[in-house]
């Protein structure tokens, strides 16, 4: 939607997804298998193996094929500041619009309760 | 880091995203747009969901004067006596679909605006903060690797209350 003019923000465009997210968390815990990922994630292989692609091209998780398996980690910038920053903004963010569901589910029953009138 | 993987529930998530001189929010509601607007607009309502329990601070007053040029005032209290303020101005007020203002307790403070979406009885909200130059979203979001963590913490925080 706007371009994106550094390292910076390709790596915030990675995190702008909700599943490349909780695969970041995931691995933050511990490496795994894209298989292991996309059973996780409930998603195909092809699925999970294009998150890990955009996660990796932004430096964010690297992969290691042996054999059969791709193994997936945290890469050198998974961890850094502006993956805790975007995270922490986040919560902050989660956590009030949680709030705010409750008071609109309120209002929401009643104003039907009342009916329409206000 | 907290384990969240119990947290997978069926919650309309939250994503943030930022752009060279904007960090955008977005989040759905099983409600229409106008009444997540009224619980945007009216202060008795608002104070009971913008200021997360997890940070730890009190609020201690809110004024909103919602309309064009009408102000607002968030007063926190920090412990030990210590206070602080966030206020601006309502630059845009068009219910139940856009509401835009600034911030005004930084020189380089955004402007930020909030859309409410509604399709199909749903309101997709988007929350934007907008800053003037790149460099003002740095400073005001800036990198907090060094910092202590409760500091790290808080800075966050401030700066999303902003």
């Amino acid at each position: 939607m706007v371009q994106y003019s550094s390292r910076l923000d390709a790596s915030f465009a990675a995190l702008s997804d909700a599943t490349r997210r909780g695969v970041l968390e995931q691995l933050w815990r511990g490496e795994a298998s894209i298989t292991t990922l996309a059973e996780r994630f409930h998603m195909t292989l092809t699925g999970m193996s294009k998150h890990v692609g955009v996660l990796e091209q932004a430096g964010l998780v690297t992969t290691e094929k042996v054999g059969r398996v791709r193994t997936c980690r945290l890469g050198a910038r998974g961890l850094d500041e502006e993956w805790a920053w975007i995270e922490r903004y986040r919560r902050v963010w989660d956590e009030r619009f949680d709030e705010l569901a409750k008071v609109v589910a309120e209002l929401e029953l009643k104003e039907k309760s009342h009916g329409r009138q206000k | 880091m907290v384990d969240r993987s119990e947290r997978a529930a069926p919650r309309n998530p939250t994503t943030v995203q930022r752009t060279d001189r904007a960090v955008i929010v977005r989040r759905s509601f099983d409600a229409p747009a106008r009444i997540v607007f009224e619980a945007w607009t009216r202060p008795e309502l608002f104070k009971r969901w913008w200021v997360p329990k997890s940070i730890g601070l009190k609020l201690l007053s809110l004024e909103q004067d919602v309309r064009v040029g009408g102000g607002y005032r968030l007063v926190f209290d920090l412990g030990e006596g210590k206070t602080m303020a966030f206020f601006g101005t309502y630059v845009e007020v068009t219910p139940p679909s856009r509401l835009s203002w600034t911030n005004e307790e930084s020189e380089d403070g955004a402007v930020s605006t909030v859309t409410f979406e509604e399709k199909d009885g749903r309101t997709h909200l988007t929350f934007t903060e907008a800053y003037a130059t790149a460099e003002a979203l740095d400073r005001n979001f800036g990198a907090s690797d060094s910092m202590p963590e409760q500091f790290a913490q808080l800075d966050a925080v401030l700066a999303t209350l902003a």
